[in-house]
């Protein structure tokens, strides 16, 4: 038997980073809110209440389709899925059937530093669903509870070819996705929290046949990992029961974190058949070629263009330009300390190193960092122009993020620029020796280890502003071990 | 004699005259509801309380304001579809027994504004699916003419109650005819506006591309009152008009002379009673001594309306009534040994047999398989209907026929058989299809019982219809004749 | 097909409902049937009447109900929450 190939699409949801919900007034906005407290007439699918399009929402949809090359079509409309879910306060979910916002593109991520493509089939418009939870345990509980707060979330649907051809290729092709919301500001990239949510079709077939397998559908995969993980289970799953001679059920399945196994979601008494039709309650869109135009204006540098161009005009190294230009306000704020003058590679470091650090202990978004790139930028500045030392300068970026202070006003205010006038460091210098004699001997005599606590002194006896590099050289000449 | 056998002008003048106070009236129409409906069963629930307050809160703005609005002080009736905030709202429905809204709806919040005072909720068929109100899940209502009689439906208990003089004006909602037929059957003045004139938000849908609000009320003028009120764009309904609402009232005095009436052969050619040929032949003659031209003009694609507002109407409900799960209103079923018990004993109870069979028609006609033959089809034999209107508001101001091809008909005879009673809104039911303005306006009676006239005007022509409805209206001069039994 | 229908649309038919309503379907069906006759080649399909296009409302949160007018309508609720028969 020939070797089995997978073919792999993934369809991806992504809440819109709107003010209000798809179809009504209330808040887009619904974690950690009280249950149920987030509703009005329309989300909770009172009798006679009625939808109202969300323009941003069309417009975030219609921006993300152009950043994937899609075709905006005139016409477009919104339709009626109907299902019975305790979930769909309406008993349909309004979404697109047969004329989506777009059509047809393409997502080029990359697998091992090469780069692919995937097409990307359309990118559509919907609401969510509310969010369910189980009274005890699923599998005893004797009710569910039903909260709406989630209900009518603007909801957009990418949806990807079958173009993928082996797990790995999955999370890539979704972190690049995921990398493109948040650099459009679409969507907010919460895989845990399920702003952004994933479900894949896989098949298998002998490689070189054209014709596609038995589709499943898979669900409930919250991280890359996980979506990897279900995939290759997948692959495993349907090897073996092809190779056994067995053939493949089409069907949904779902990703069990604990069993790290895909499970057969109970099979439903009949097909579906949501019965679309044309959504009555809203009058069809007809996307003017000027809107288009203005939003195709206003699209922000591709993510991976945006990476090498910062990686060529500042020799940032791959792995350092992919970091900076992970997420845009990562982006946003290496540039501006690049044009504050900070050097790039030394901005680079000092913004993913102890910034990161700082932001992510503080819970605080780089963009909302207590000390600004400017900031951030002149500090740099000192410690390369070597007015005070990296770790001077460390110390001094913790107190200033935690202060909300300037990091250079601190650094004047404590007297902290290093010394680096060879009269005055002369006299730390011969204190120090006089202080150590014992291992002022030792480095005399070859033991290199010595220097460090010589240096020590230097520094303590000048209150931390002896310039260090100035200290170990003139230690060195003193002790007879100058030029190197 | 009572107070509400009075025109909303002329009750208008006593109010502002102080001959009586708004506290009086809605007195007065509760009054009579409370010893008069148990024989009509038009109400499905009074409400003094509010009308007590409304009322109250009116006569002090007729007292303070120097021009307060026509409606200010008037009782009203609410068909029970028109959400209500903190009333009961159960579109004639089992399922929504016990249904507070928490919101009101556009037109009901209107007429509120305005001063209008509501006595009630109005009975219906449920959710409006019916042309007799024997669908009602609570009671049937009867004719104030002949109680052995249907009201005509949906909005029989708005048209019975303001035939018997219960409430001056009321509103109703029409999907395929259910403010025009009942106003024929109950000789009221009944309002279809184009579809979008008036706002849908807050009212319980049936099939949402063809519902339209409308007025019920003893005179054209009294309508034209109640539509200028409720008419106009809506933010919360997307499907209203944004074209501004026209002169409404000066249309009543322009008079007929010089238009062009067409009387569509398909519409008279067959089926009409004897009794209604003839008031209708009457009325003709009446508009063409005001000095109109009547023509003959076809609407060749009539035969197809029928079946394809019985594949889209009920297409919509199917889909509309998805929402009534027994789950955050209505009784439900929530100690159900399962969540597929639960929605199928919730809606099992509550649903009567009509909706059940349109539910199930509609579920039907958009399944997979079936969703081309059916409703894509029927959408395009809609396009065929709205294009012969079209053509024929080239050559014509309006369109006149009878409302219905009999007077109404009795209890019972027709429950049996659901193509007979669909067939009743035989001639209503184009206009919706197209979208269309339209009224029914009493042209006289054939064995004691009412017949009207329908007019149908061009999109957006409420002005067109309302103008020659007052021409038939006071030629006709039969607005004032009252229910033997309702009269005092 | 009227079992199916029934399913579908949660309409929880007994056997005895489903023997009433299958022969008015089937009679419905058949009156309906008369659209298989409209020459309709070419025709549009009209969803709505009204001609409008691109109705929106802008990005704007409006209050919304409370939790208290949320539930006040339920059936059966509990912690705040709406409560159905166990999904499994």
């Amino acid at each position: 038997m020939a070797e089995l190939q997978a073919v792999i699409g993934l369809e991806v949801h992504a809440q819109l980073l709107t003010r209000s919900k798809m179809f009504c007034g209330c808040r887009a906005e619904y974690l950690g809110l009280p249950p149920n407290s987030n509703t009005c007439p329309t989300c909770l699918g009172l009798p006679g209440a009625l939808p109202v399009i969300n323009r941003r929402a069309v417009e975030m949809t219609i921006q993300t389709a152009l950043a994937l090359g899609c075709r905006i079509p005139e016409f477009s409309k919104f339709d009626r899925k109907n299902y019975f879910y305790p979930d769909l306060p309406k008993g349909y979910q309004i979404s697109q059937y047969d004329l989506p916002l777009s059509l047809g593109g393409h997502l080029e991520f990359e697998v091992d530093g090469e780069r692919r493509s995937c097409g990307i089939t359309r990118v559509h418009l919907e609401e969510d669903a509310g969010t369910l939870h189980h009274a005890g345990e699923i599998h005893t509980a004797k009710f569910s509870l039903v909260d709406l707060n989630r209900a009518g979330v603007p909801l957009m649907e990418i949806v990807g070819e079958p173009d993928l051809r082996s797990p790995r290729e999955a999370p890539q092709y979704l972190r690049a996705l995921r990398q493109l919301l948040l650099h459009l500001g679409v969507n907010d990239g919460n895989m845990e929290q399920g702003s952004l949510r994933c479900d894949a079709n896989i098949s298998l077939r002998p490689r070189g046949q054209r014709e596609l397998g038995v589709k499943v559908e898979v669900k409930n995969m919250n991280s890359f990992r996980s979506l990897e993980a279900a995939l290759e289970f997948e692959v495993r799953r349907q090897s073996a029961v092809i190779e056994s001679g067995g053939t493949v059920h089409q069907e949904t399945r779902g990703w069990s974190e604990v069993e790290q196994a895909t499970v057969s979601q109970r099979s439903k008494e009949e097909a579906q058949d949501y019965r679309y039709f044309p959504e009555p309650d809203l009058p069809p869109l007809q996307v003017s070629r000027d809107l288009v135009e203005r939003l195709r204006g206003a699209l922000p540098e591709p993510p991976l263009r945006l990476r090498d161009r910062l990686r060529d005009q500042h020799q940032l190294g791959e792995e350092q330009a992919a970091l900076i230009t992970e997420r845009p306000q990562d982006a946003a704020y290496f540039e501006a300390m690049v044009a504050a003058g900070a050097p790039p590679r030394s901005a680079a470091n000092w913004q993913l190193g102890p910034l990161q650090a700082l932001c992510k202990d503080a819970k605080l978004d780089i963009e909302h960092s207590p000390v600004p790139a400017v900031e951030l930028a002149a500090l740099v500045r000192m410690v390369e122009a070597g007015e005070v030392s990296g770790t001077t300068g460390r110390e001094v970026l913790v107190e200033a993020f935690a202060m909300g202070r300037s990091p250079v006003d601190l650094i004047r205010e404590r007297g902290l620029i290093q010394v680096s006038d060879a009269a005055q460091m002369q006299a730390w210098v011969d204190g120090a020796i006089l202080q150590l004699p014992k291992a002022a001997a030792d480095f005399r005599s070859g033991n290199d280890r010595a220097l460090g606590p010589l240096v020590g002194a230097v520094r303590k006896a000048s209150g931390g502003v002896a310039n260090p590099d100035l200290a170990s050289r003139l230690l060195r000449e003193r002790l007879g071990r100058g030029g190197g | 004699m009572s107070l509400l056998d009075l025109s909303i002008s002329e009750l208008g003048r006593g109010l502002r005259a102080r001959e009586f106070s708004s506290v009086e009236l809605a007195g007065e129409a509760l009054g009579r509801a409370e010893s008069l409906d148990g024989r009509l069963g038009s109400f499905l629930r009074t409400t003094p309380e509010l009308a007590l307050e409304q009322a109250r809160a009116a006569d002090r703005r007729l007292a303070d304001e120097a021009d307060p609005p026509a409606l200010c002080g008037i009782p009203i009736g609410h068909k029970d579809v028109l959400c209500t905030r903190g009333v009961e709202t159960t579109a004639g429905s089992r399922i929504l027994e016990g249904f507070r809204p928490p919101y009101d709806a556009t037109v009901v919040a209107r007429l509120a504004r305005d001063g209008a005072v509501v006595v009630g909720k109005m009975n219906c068929d449920e959710f409006a699916m019916g042309s007799s109100n024997e669908n009602s899940g609570f009671q049937p209502t009867v004719n104030p003419w002949d109680e052995e009689r249907v009201p005509g439906g949906s909005s029989g208990g708005s048209a019975a109650a303001v035939a018997a003089r219960l409430t001056v004006a009321a509103l109703g909602t029409d999907t395929g005819g259910s403010v025009r037929l009942p106003a024929s059957f109950c000789g009221v003045v009944g309002v279809k506006p184009s579809y979008g004139r008036v706002s849908r938000y807050g009212v319980i849908a049936f099939a949402s591309s063809l519902d339209q609000v409308g007025p019920l009320a003893k005179t054209v003028e009294d309508a034209q009152l109640v539509l200028s009120c409720i008419a106009g764009p809506d933010r919360r309904d997307s499907t209203t008009s944004p074209a501004p609402v026209s002169d409404l009232a000066g249309a009543l005095r322009e008079g007929v002379r010089g238009l062009r009436l067409g009387i569509p052969r398909e519409y008279v050619e067959a089926g009409l009673e004897d009794g209604i040929k003839a008031v209708f032949e009457s009325a003709c003659r009446w508009l063409e001594a005001e000095g109109a031209e009547l023509v003959e003009v076809s609407l060749p694609s009539t035969e197809y309306a029928l079946a394809a507002y019985y594949v889209i109407a009920p297409a919509e409900v199917s889909s509309n009534l998805a929402r009534m799960d027994g789950i955050r209103f209505g009784p439900g079923e929530p100690q159900a040994p399962s969540l597929l018990e639960a929605y199928e004993l919730a809606r099992n109870r509550g649903f009567g047999p009509e909706v059940r069979r349109r539910v199930a028609l509609g579920t039907f006609v958009l399944s997979s398989g079936y969703y081309d033959a059916y409703y894509l089809r029927a959408q395009k034999v809609r396009t065929l209907v709205a294009q012969d209107f079209s053509r024929v508001f080239e050559r014509v101001d309006a369109l006149i026929s009878p409302t219905a091809p009999t007077p109404a008909f009795r209890l019972g005879e027709r429950t049996h058989d659901p193509l007979a009673m669909y067939a009743t809104d035989a001639l209503t039911l184009p206009a919706n299809l197209a979208g269309i303005s339209g009224l029914s306006v009493p042209a006289g009676f054939t064995a004691g019982l009412p017949v009207g006239v329908q007019v149908l005007g061009p999109y957006l022509g409420e002005a067109m219809c309302l103008r020659v409805g007052a021409a038939v209206e006071r030629a006709a001069d039969v607005w004032r004749r009252v229910p033997a039994g309702f009269d005092g | 097909m009227v079992a199916h229908l029934s399913r579908l649309a949660r309409l929880g038919l007994t056997d005895a409902e489903m023997e009433a309503i299958l022969p008015q379907l089937r009679a419905i069906l058949a009156a309906v049937d008369r659209l298989q006759e409209a020459d309709v080649s070419g025709v549009d399909a009209t969803a709505q009447i009204g001609g409008l296009y691109d109705v929106m409302r802008d990005d704007q949160v409006d209050p919304g109900l409370t939790a208290e007018e949320a539930l006040a309508n339920a059936p059966s609720h509990e912690a705040g929450l709406l409560r159905v028969p166990a999904i499994q």
